[in-house]
Protein backbone atom coordinates (compact mmCIF):
# COMPACT_ATOMS: atom_id res chain seq x y z
CA UNK A 1 0.00 0.00 0.00
CA UNK A 2 1.19 3.24 -1.06
CA UNK A 3 1.71 6.29 1.45
CA UNK A 4 -0.96 8.22 -0.65
CA UNK A 5 -3.85 5.01 0.14
CA UNK A 6 -2.54 5.30 3.76
CA UNK A 7 -3.50 8.96 4.01
CA UNK A 8 -6.95 8.31 2.26
CA UNK A 9 -10.22 6.72 3.40
CA UNK A 10 -11.75 4.41 0.96
CA UNK A 11 -13.94 7.61 -0.62
CA UNK A 12 -10.62 9.43 -1.05
CA UNK A 13 -11.13 11.53 1.47
CA UNK A 14 -8.10 12.79 3.80
CA UNK A 15 -7.46 10.65 6.95
CA UNK A 16 -3.78 11.65 7.27
CA UNK A 17 -1.58 14.43 5.61
CA UNK A 18 1.37 12.46 5.16
CA UNK A 19 2.83 13.82 1.61
CA UNK A 20 1.88 15.96 -1.41
CA UNK A 21 2.59 13.07 -3.26
CA UNK A 22 -0.51 11.31 -4.92
CA UNK A 23 -3.10 14.03 -3.87
CA UNK A 24 -6.17 15.52 -6.40
CA UNK A 25 -6.30 19.05 -7.26
CA UNK A 26 -8.80 18.91 -5.31
CA UNK A 27 -7.60 17.78 -1.79
CA UNK A 28 -5.27 20.89 -2.15
CA UNK A 29 -7.67 23.22 -3.22
CA UNK A 30 -9.87 22.45 -0.52
CA UNK A 31 -6.98 22.56 1.91
CA UNK A 32 -6.16 25.95 0.36
CA UNK A 33 -9.76 27.62 0.36
CA UNK A 34 -10.44 26.33 3.90
CA UNK A 35 -7.55 28.08 4.88
CA UNK A 36 -8.89 31.16 3.24
CA UNK A 37 -11.63 31.14 5.45
CA UNK A 38 -9.36 30.93 8.48
CA UNK A 39 -6.70 33.24 7.60
CA UNK A 40 -8.88 36.67 9.38
CA UNK A 41 -9.44 34.53 12.61
CA UNK A 42 -6.06 35.84 13.16
CA UNK A 43 -7.27 39.75 13.06
CA UNK A 44 -10.48 39.12 15.46
CA UNK A 45 -11.06 39.99 18.78
CA UNK A 46 -11.31 36.37 20.13
CA UNK A 47 -8.82 34.27 17.40
CA UNK A 48 -10.63 31.16 18.23
CA UNK A 49 -12.73 28.66 16.60
CA UNK A 50 -14.40 26.17 18.75
CA UNK A 51 -14.30 23.30 16.43
CA UNK A 52 -11.68 21.06 17.89
CA UNK A 53 -13.01 21.84 21.43
CA UNK A 54 -12.60 18.66 23.37
CA UNK A 55 -10.20 17.27 21.37
CA UNK A 56 -6.67 16.58 22.05
CA UNK A 57 -3.41 16.95 19.96
CA UNK A 58 0.09 15.72 20.52
CA UNK A 59 2.86 17.02 18.64
CA UNK A 60 5.60 13.83 18.40
CA UNK A 61 8.79 15.91 18.03
CA UNK A 62 11.58 12.97 17.43
CA UNK A 63 13.33 15.64 15.43
CA UNK A 64 14.06 19.99 17.18
CA UNK A 65 12.15 22.58 15.44
CA UNK A 66 10.83 25.77 17.42
CA UNK A 67 9.31 27.17 14.82
CA UNK A 68 7.18 24.18 13.11
CA UNK A 69 6.10 23.02 16.43
CA UNK A 70 5.05 27.19 17.54
CA UNK A 71 2.95 27.27 14.24
CA UNK A 72 1.12 23.46 15.19
CA UNK A 73 0.81 24.40 18.68
CA UNK A 74 -0.84 27.97 17.77
CA UNK A 75 -3.13 26.49 14.70
CA UNK A 76 -4.38 23.66 17.26
CA UNK A 77 -5.17 26.02 19.79
CA UNK A 78 -7.15 28.08 17.88
CA UNK A 79 -9.01 25.51 17.24
CA UNK A 80 -9.77 25.07 20.93
CA UNK A 81 -7.62 21.51 21.00
CA UNK A 82 -5.79 21.05 23.54
CA UNK A 83 -2.27 20.37 23.21
CA UNK A 84 0.54 18.47 24.74
CA UNK A 85 4.39 18.94 23.47
CA UNK A 86 6.50 15.75 23.52
CA UNK A 87 10.04 16.14 22.20
CA UNK A 88 11.36 13.05 22.24
CA UNK A 89 15.40 11.89 21.90
CA UNK A 90 15.58 9.33 20.03
CA UNK A 91 18.30 7.75 17.90
CA UNK A 92 19.14 7.79 14.40
CA UNK A 93 16.76 5.09 13.19
CA UNK A 94 13.75 3.89 14.04
CA UNK A 95 13.75 1.47 16.33
CA UNK A 96 9.89 -0.31 15.47
CA UNK A 97 9.64 -1.47 18.67
CA UNK A 98 10.30 1.23 21.23
CA UNK A 99 8.82 3.90 18.53
CA UNK A 100 5.36 1.15 18.94
CA UNK A 101 5.95 1.55 22.54
CA UNK A 102 6.08 5.18 22.42
CA UNK A 103 3.19 5.42 20.54
CA UNK A 104 0.99 2.86 22.64
CA UNK A 105 1.88 4.83 25.81
CA UNK A 106 0.67 8.25 24.27
CA UNK A 107 -2.52 6.80 22.38
CA UNK A 108 -3.58 5.42 26.21
CA UNK A 109 -3.47 9.09 27.14
CA UNK A 110 -6.82 9.33 25.12
CA UNK A 111 -5.05 11.59 22.08
CA UNK A 112 -6.77 12.42 18.64
CA UNK A 113 -4.01 13.86 16.50
CA UNK A 114 -0.43 13.28 16.25
CA UNK A 115 1.85 15.77 14.37
CA UNK A 116 4.88 14.03 13.69
CA UNK A 117 8.52 15.39 13.10
CA UNK A 118 11.30 12.56 12.76
CA UNK A 119 14.77 12.83 10.88
CA UNK A 120 13.61 9.16 9.18
CA UNK A 121 12.11 9.15 6.20
CA UNK A 122 8.73 7.27 5.95
CA UNK A 123 8.23 8.04 10.10
CA UNK A 124 5.05 9.42 9.94
CA UNK A 125 3.49 6.82 7.76
CA UNK A 126 4.79 4.39 10.24
CA UNK A 127 2.94 5.55 12.92
CA UNK A 128 0.00 6.48 10.40
CA UNK A 129 -0.17 2.83 9.68
CA UNK A 130 -0.31 1.81 13.14
CA UNK A 131 -2.06 3.97 15.36
CA UNK A 132 -5.78 3.47 16.60
CA UNK A 133 -8.19 4.38 13.95
CA UNK A 134 -9.71 7.35 15.38
CA UNK A 135 -6.30 9.30 15.49
CA UNK A 136 -4.64 10.91 12.19
CA UNK A 137 -1.92 11.58 12.17
CA UNK A 138 -0.06 14.72 10.56
CA UNK A 139 3.66 14.50 8.88
CA UNK A 140 5.39 17.89 9.98
CA UNK A 141 9.19 16.65 8.10
CA UNK A 142 9.97 13.23 7.98
CA UNK A 143 13.75 13.01 6.92
CA UNK A 144 14.61 14.15 3.41
CA UNK A 145 11.86 12.53 2.45
CA UNK A 146 8.38 15.28 2.83
CA UNK A 147 7.25 18.18 4.39
CA UNK A 148 3.67 18.49 3.21
CA UNK A 149 2.38 21.66 5.38
CA UNK A 150 5.10 23.65 4.46
CA UNK A 151 4.26 23.60 1.02
CA UNK A 152 0.86 23.89 1.45
CA UNK A 153 1.69 27.15 3.13
CA UNK A 154 3.87 28.22 0.51
CA UNK A 155 1.60 27.57 -2.32
CA UNK A 156 -0.76 29.37 0.01
CA UNK A 157 1.08 32.29 -0.25
CA UNK A 158 1.60 31.91 -3.55
CA UNK A 159 -2.06 31.72 -4.75
CA UNK A 160 -3.11 35.08 -1.94
CA UNK A 161 -0.83 37.14 -4.54
CA UNK A 162 -1.08 35.46 -8.26
CA UNK A 163 -3.34 32.64 -8.62
CA UNK A 164 -3.14 32.15 -11.85
CA UNK A 165 -0.86 29.31 -11.59
CA UNK A 166 -0.93 27.70 -14.84
CA UNK A 167 0.61 31.36 -16.00
CA UNK A 168 2.98 31.07 -12.98
CA UNK A 169 7.22 30.36 -13.46
CA UNK A 170 8.32 29.31 -10.25
CA UNK A 171 12.01 28.57 -9.09
CA UNK A 172 13.24 26.89 -6.03
CA UNK A 173 17.14 27.99 -5.38
CA UNK A 174 19.67 25.97 -3.43
CA UNK A 175 19.88 22.56 -1.41
CA UNK A 176 17.12 20.89 -3.25
CA UNK A 177 19.41 17.16 -2.78
CA UNK A 178 18.66 17.23 1.19
CA UNK A 179 15.34 19.41 1.08
CA UNK A 180 12.11 17.90 1.92
CA UNK A 181 10.37 21.60 1.57
CA UNK A 182 11.79 21.15 -2.11
CA UNK A 183 10.17 17.81 -2.49
CA UNK A 184 6.89 18.66 -1.12
CA UNK A 185 6.71 21.91 -2.77
CA UNK A 186 7.55 20.56 -6.49
CA UNK A 187 4.52 17.89 -5.96
CA UNK A 188 1.96 20.43 -5.21
CA UNK A 189 2.74 23.43 -7.50
CA UNK A 190 2.33 20.29 -10.48
CA UNK A 191 -0.43 19.38 -8.97
CA UNK A 192 -1.88 22.94 -9.62
CA UNK A 193 -0.70 22.98 -13.00
CA UNK A 194 2.07 25.65 -12.31
CA UNK A 195 3.15 26.23 -15.78
CA UNK A 196 6.97 25.91 -15.22
CA UNK A 197 8.89 24.73 -11.81
CA UNK A 198 12.70 25.38 -12.02
CA UNK A 199 15.13 23.92 -9.78
CA UNK A 200 18.43 26.05 -9.80
CA UNK A 201 21.40 24.36 -7.63
CA UNK A 202 25.09 23.03 -8.30
CA UNK A 203 25.24 19.45 -9.23
CA UNK A 204 26.88 17.92 -6.19
CA UNK A 205 23.11 19.76 -4.43
CA UNK A 206 20.54 17.76 -6.85
CA UNK A 207 19.34 14.64 -6.60
CA UNK A 208 19.77 12.54 -9.35
CA UNK A 209 17.42 12.01 -12.03
CA UNK A 210 15.80 15.32 -10.63
CA UNK A 211 14.16 15.90 -14.57
CA UNK A 212 11.43 13.36 -13.66
CA UNK A 213 9.60 15.39 -11.19
CA UNK A 214 8.73 17.03 -14.27
CA UNK A 215 11.21 20.06 -13.22
CA UNK A 216 13.42 22.51 -15.93
CA UNK A 217 17.05 22.32 -14.13
CA UNK A 218 19.68 25.20 -14.18
CA UNK A 219 22.57 25.28 -12.75
CA UNK A 220 22.92 29.44 -13.31
CA UNK A 221 21.41 31.66 -10.97
CA UNK A 222 21.15 34.45 -13.22
CA UNK A 223 19.83 31.98 -16.10
CA UNK A 224 17.37 30.36 -14.37
CA UNK A 225 15.45 33.53 -12.71
CA UNK A 226 15.33 35.44 -16.11
CA UNK A 227 11.51 36.20 -15.98
CA UNK A 228 10.25 33.83 -13.07
CA UNK A 229 6.85 35.09 -10.82
CA UNK A 230 8.14 33.47 -7.80
CA UNK A 231 11.62 32.54 -6.39
CA UNK A 232 11.73 30.37 -3.65
CA UNK A 233 15.09 30.03 -1.83
CA UNK A 234 15.91 27.62 0.73
CA UNK A 235 18.05 27.25 3.91
CA UNK A 236 21.26 25.79 3.36
CA UNK A 237 22.25 23.75 6.47
CA UNK A 238 25.56 23.73 7.64
CA UNK A 239 26.68 21.11 8.26
CA UNK A 240 26.97 20.49 4.70
CA UNK A 241 29.71 22.01 4.14
CA UNK A 242 31.56 19.75 6.21
CA UNK A 243 31.04 17.16 3.39
CA UNK A 244 32.35 18.52 0.72
CA UNK A 245 29.21 19.12 -0.66
CA UNK A 246 29.91 22.74 -1.29
CA UNK A 247 33.02 24.92 -0.85
CA UNK A 248 32.90 27.86 1.42
CA UNK A 249 29.58 29.85 2.62
CA UNK A 250 30.81 32.85 0.37
CA UNK A 251 31.49 30.94 -2.20
CA UNK A 252 28.03 29.49 -2.16
CA UNK A 253 26.39 32.81 -1.43
CA UNK A 254 28.76 34.20 -4.79
CA UNK A 255 27.11 31.82 -6.76
CA UNK A 256 23.56 31.20 -5.93
CA UNK A 257 22.72 34.13 -3.27
CA UNK A 258 19.63 35.86 -4.31
CA UNK A 259 20.84 39.66 -4.30
CA UNK A 260 19.42 42.80 -5.15
CA UNK A 261 20.79 42.89 -8.72
CA UNK A 262 20.05 39.06 -9.50
CA UNK A 263 16.11 39.16 -8.08
CA UNK A 264 15.91 42.06 -10.77
CA UNK A 265 16.14 39.39 -13.44
CA UNK A 266 13.16 37.84 -12.29
CA UNK A 267 9.32 39.96 -12.76
CA UNK A 268 9.58 42.98 -11.33
CA UNK A 269 6.77 41.68 -9.38
CA UNK A 270 8.34 38.12 -8.11
CA UNK A 271 7.57 37.21 -4.91
CA UNK A 272 10.75 35.95 -2.76
CA UNK A 273 9.90 32.89 -0.07
CA UNK A 274 11.73 31.40 2.27
CA UNK A 275 10.67 28.31 4.43
CA UNK A 276 12.73 29.83 7.22
CA UNK A 277 15.26 29.87 9.48
CA UNK A 278 17.26 32.15 6.81
CA UNK A 279 20.73 32.67 6.72
CA UNK A 280 21.54 35.63 6.08
CA UNK A 281 24.02 36.44 3.64
CA UNK A 282 24.70 32.80 2.97
CA UNK A 283 21.63 31.96 0.69
CA UNK A 284 19.75 35.65 0.69
CA UNK A 285 20.83 39.01 0.86
CA UNK A 286 19.52 41.04 3.97
CA UNK A 287 18.35 43.49 1.76
CA UNK A 288 16.15 41.36 0.08
CA UNK A 289 15.22 39.18 2.94
CA UNK A 290 13.34 42.30 4.34
CA UNK A 291 13.10 43.80 1.07
CA UNK A 292 9.40 44.95 -0.77
CA UNK A 293 9.23 41.36 -3.07
CA UNK A 294 9.51 39.36 0.20
CA UNK A 295 6.89 37.33 1.46
CA UNK A 296 8.74 35.51 3.79
CA UNK A 297 6.98 36.72 7.12
CA UNK A 298 3.56 36.44 5.65
CA UNK A 299 4.53 32.69 4.99
CA UNK A 300 5.03 32.43 8.62
CA UNK A 301 1.62 33.76 9.39
CA UNK A 302 -0.19 31.75 6.89
CA UNK A 303 1.39 28.80 8.18
CA UNK A 304 -1.11 28.94 11.15
CA UNK A 305 -4.23 29.30 8.84
CA UNK A 306 -2.89 26.51 6.77
CA UNK A 307 -1.92 24.08 9.66
CA UNK A 308 -5.57 24.72 10.97
CA UNK A 309 -7.30 23.43 8.16
CA UNK A 310 -5.22 20.32 7.38
CA UNK A 311 -6.30 19.78 11.52
CA UNK A 312 -9.98 20.37 10.70
CA UNK A 313 -10.46 18.55 7.50
CA UNK A 314 -8.63 14.94 8.91
CA UNK A 315 -10.09 15.25 12.17
CA UNK A 316 -13.34 15.86 10.49
CA UNK A 317 -12.80 13.33 8.17
CA UNK A 318 -12.51 10.58 11.07
CA UNK A 319 -15.58 12.00 12.26
CA UNK A 320 -17.68 11.34 9.33
CA UNK A 321 -19.34 8.04 8.75
CA UNK A 322 -18.60 6.69 5.60
CA UNK A 323 -21.37 7.86 2.91
CA UNK A 324 -23.13 4.51 2.31
CA UNK A 325 -22.46 3.44 -1.42
CA UNK A 326 -25.39 2.05 -3.34
CA UNK B 1 -41.26 26.93 -6.24
CA UNK B 2 -42.43 30.27 -5.31
CA UNK B 3 -40.87 33.67 -5.84
CA UNK B 4 -39.13 34.71 -2.83
CA UNK B 5 -38.70 39.03 -3.59
CA UNK B 6 -42.06 39.83 -2.49
CA UNK B 7 -41.63 37.75 0.58
CA UNK B 8 -38.80 40.21 1.42
CA UNK B 9 -40.80 43.16 0.77
CA UNK B 10 -42.95 42.03 3.47
CA UNK B 11 -39.86 41.51 5.90
CA UNK B 12 -38.45 45.17 4.97
CA UNK B 13 -41.65 46.42 5.46
CA UNK B 14 -41.62 45.14 9.22
CA UNK B 15 -38.00 45.41 9.78
CA UNK B 16 -38.36 49.02 8.87
CA UNK B 17 -40.98 49.22 11.46
CA UNK B 18 -39.23 47.01 14.52
CA UNK B 19 -36.13 49.25 14.34
CA UNK B 20 -38.13 52.44 14.22
CA UNK B 21 -40.07 51.28 17.28
CA UNK B 22 -36.66 50.02 19.05
CA UNK B 23 -35.25 53.64 18.21
CA UNK B 24 -32.41 51.73 15.82
CA UNK B 25 -31.23 54.26 13.36
CA UNK B 26 -27.65 52.78 12.40
CA UNK B 27 -28.17 48.58 12.14
CA UNK B 28 -25.41 46.35 10.89
CA UNK B 29 -27.29 43.64 8.79
CA UNK B 30 -25.22 40.26 9.29
CA UNK B 31 -26.09 37.42 6.65
CA UNK B 32 -25.67 33.98 7.26
CA UNK B 33 -24.18 31.76 3.92
CA UNK B 34 -25.34 31.90 1.43
CA UNK B 35 -29.22 32.71 1.65
CA UNK B 36 -29.22 34.30 4.22
CA UNK B 37 -26.71 36.86 2.48
CA UNK B 38 -28.42 36.75 -0.48
CA UNK B 39 -31.63 37.91 1.49
CA UNK B 40 -29.42 40.60 3.87
CA UNK B 41 -28.05 42.29 1.07
CA UNK B 42 -31.48 42.81 -0.52
CA UNK B 43 -32.64 43.93 2.72
CA UNK B 44 -29.30 46.43 2.93
CA UNK B 45 -30.53 48.03 -0.45
CA UNK B 46 -34.42 48.44 0.30
CA UNK B 47 -33.84 49.53 4.01
CA UNK B 48 -30.77 52.11 2.44
CA UNK B 49 -28.41 51.21 5.29
CA UNK B 50 -25.19 52.69 5.79
CA UNK B 51 -22.57 50.58 7.98
CA UNK B 52 -21.71 47.90 5.38
CA UNK B 53 -23.25 44.27 5.20
CA UNK B 54 -21.82 41.39 7.38
CA UNK B 55 -21.12 37.67 6.14
CA UNK B 56 -20.71 34.87 8.32
CA UNK B 57 -19.69 31.25 7.33
CA UNK B 58 -20.64 29.36 10.89
CA UNK B 59 -19.09 25.91 9.72
CA UNK B 60 -16.26 26.33 12.26
CA UNK B 61 -19.12 26.76 15.18
CA UNK B 62 -21.54 23.77 13.52
CA UNK B 63 -22.18 21.55 16.70
CA UNK B 64 -22.07 18.37 14.03
CA UNK B 65 -18.77 18.73 13.50
CA UNK B 66 -17.97 15.26 15.11
CA UNK B 67 -20.90 13.89 12.65
CA UNK B 68 -20.64 15.89 9.52
CA UNK B 69 -16.82 17.09 9.48
CA UNK B 70 -15.80 20.76 8.00
CA UNK B 71 -17.86 21.80 4.90
CA UNK B 72 -15.35 21.49 1.78
CA UNK B 73 -17.05 24.74 0.44
CA UNK B 74 -16.93 27.05 3.77
CA UNK B 75 -16.19 30.78 2.86
CA UNK B 76 -14.52 33.36 4.87
CA UNK B 77 -16.72 35.36 7.26
CA UNK B 78 -16.27 39.50 7.32
CA UNK B 79 -17.53 41.47 9.71
CA UNK B 80 -16.46 44.76 8.14
CA UNK B 81 -17.20 47.35 11.00
CA UNK B 82 -16.53 46.79 14.75
CA UNK B 83 -19.63 45.25 16.12
CA UNK B 84 -19.23 46.45 19.63
CA UNK B 85 -22.05 48.77 21.44
CA UNK B 86 -24.06 48.14 17.27
CA UNK B 87 -27.62 46.86 17.18
CA UNK B 88 -27.27 43.70 14.70
CA UNK B 89 -30.09 42.25 12.24
CA UNK B 90 -28.79 38.66 11.18
CA UNK B 91 -30.84 37.43 8.74
CA UNK B 92 -30.75 33.85 7.45
CA UNK B 93 -32.97 31.62 4.89
CA UNK B 94 -34.76 29.74 6.74
CA UNK B 95 -35.36 28.68 11.10
CA UNK B 96 -35.90 25.51 11.12
CA UNK B 97 -34.28 23.56 14.40
CA UNK B 98 -32.46 27.16 15.80
CA UNK B 99 -28.75 25.15 15.64
CA UNK B 100 -27.55 27.58 13.36
CA UNK B 101 -28.41 30.64 14.66
CA UNK B 102 -26.71 29.53 17.88
CA UNK B 103 -23.64 28.99 16.28
CA UNK B 104 -23.76 32.40 14.49
CA UNK B 105 -24.74 33.81 17.91
CA UNK B 106 -21.92 32.01 19.05
CA UNK B 107 -19.47 33.43 15.88
CA UNK B 108 -20.90 36.92 16.27
CA UNK B 109 -19.58 37.25 20.20
CA UNK B 110 -15.88 36.58 19.18
CA UNK B 111 -15.86 39.42 17.03
CA UNK B 112 -17.48 41.71 19.84
CA UNK B 113 -19.97 42.61 22.19
CA UNK B 114 -22.98 43.77 20.16
CA UNK B 115 -25.79 45.86 22.02
CA UNK B 116 -28.72 43.60 20.88
CA UNK B 117 -29.12 41.08 18.23
CA UNK B 118 -32.24 40.80 16.00
CA UNK B 119 -33.46 38.00 13.73
CA UNK B 120 -34.74 37.82 10.14
CA UNK B 121 -35.63 35.06 8.35
CA UNK B 122 -37.47 34.02 5.44
CA UNK B 123 -38.96 31.01 6.58
CA UNK B 124 -39.89 29.95 9.58
CA UNK B 125 -40.90 26.43 9.76
CA UNK B 126 -41.51 24.01 12.79
CA UNK B 127 -39.20 22.05 13.96
CA UNK B 128 -37.43 24.16 16.54
CA UNK B 129 -34.84 22.17 18.82
CA UNK B 130 -33.57 24.92 20.99
CA UNK B 131 -35.08 28.04 22.79
CA UNK B 132 -34.54 30.61 19.51
CA UNK B 133 -37.44 32.97 18.07
CA UNK B 134 -37.50 35.52 15.12
CA UNK B 135 -38.33 38.76 15.22
CA UNK B 136 -38.65 39.26 11.80
CA UNK B 137 -40.63 36.56 9.33
CA UNK B 138 -41.48 36.27 5.24
CA UNK B 139 -43.68 33.70 6.00
CA UNK B 140 -44.35 30.82 8.30
CA UNK B 141 -44.59 27.00 7.40
CA UNK B 142 -45.78 23.91 8.98
CA UNK B 143 -43.98 20.88 7.85
CA UNK B 144 -43.26 17.70 8.85
CA UNK B 145 -39.67 16.71 9.79
CA UNK B 146 -38.99 15.13 6.57
CA UNK B 147 -39.84 17.58 4.69
CA UNK B 148 -37.55 20.47 3.73
CA UNK B 149 -37.89 24.09 2.14
CA UNK B 150 -34.65 25.34 0.44
CA UNK B 151 -34.00 28.82 -1.01
CA UNK B 152 -32.29 29.06 -4.30
CA UNK B 153 -30.36 31.67 -6.15
CA UNK B 154 -28.90 34.57 -6.16
CA UNK B 155 -31.01 35.31 -9.23
CA UNK B 156 -33.67 34.76 -8.79
CA UNK B 157 -34.30 34.26 -5.58
CA UNK B 158 -36.71 30.89 -5.64
CA UNK B 159 -38.43 29.15 -2.50
CA UNK B 160 -38.63 25.09 -3.00
CA UNK B 161 -40.49 22.25 -1.34
CA UNK B 162 -39.31 19.08 -0.95
CA UNK B 163 -41.95 17.06 0.00
CA UNK B 164 -41.40 14.02 2.47
CA UNK B 165 -39.81 10.82 1.12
Amino acid sequence: MSTTHVQLDPQGRLLHFLTVEGLTRRHLTEILDTAESLHSVAERRVKKLPTLHGKTVVNLFFEASTRTRTTFELAAKRLSADVLNLNIATSSAVKGESLLDTLRNIEAMQCDMFVVRHVQSGAAEFIARHVKPHIAVLNAGDGRHAHPTQAMLDVFTIRRHKPDFPNLQVAIVGDILHSRVARSLIHALSILGTGAIRVIAPRTLLPAHVENLGVQVFHDLAYGLRDVDVVVMLRLQRERMESALLPSEQEFFQRYGLTGERLALARPDALVMHPGPINRGVEIDSRVADGPQSVILEQVTNGIAVRMAIMSITLGNHARPLEETA
Amino acid sequence: MRDAEFLIEAMAGQLRDLLARRGISEPVLVGIHSGGVWIAERLHQRLEIHAPLGRLDISFYRDDFSRLGINPQVRPSELPCDIDGRHLVLVDDVLHTGRTVRAALNELFDYGRPASVLLAVLVDRSGRELPIEANVIGTRMKLSAGQHVQLTGPEPLQLTLQPAP
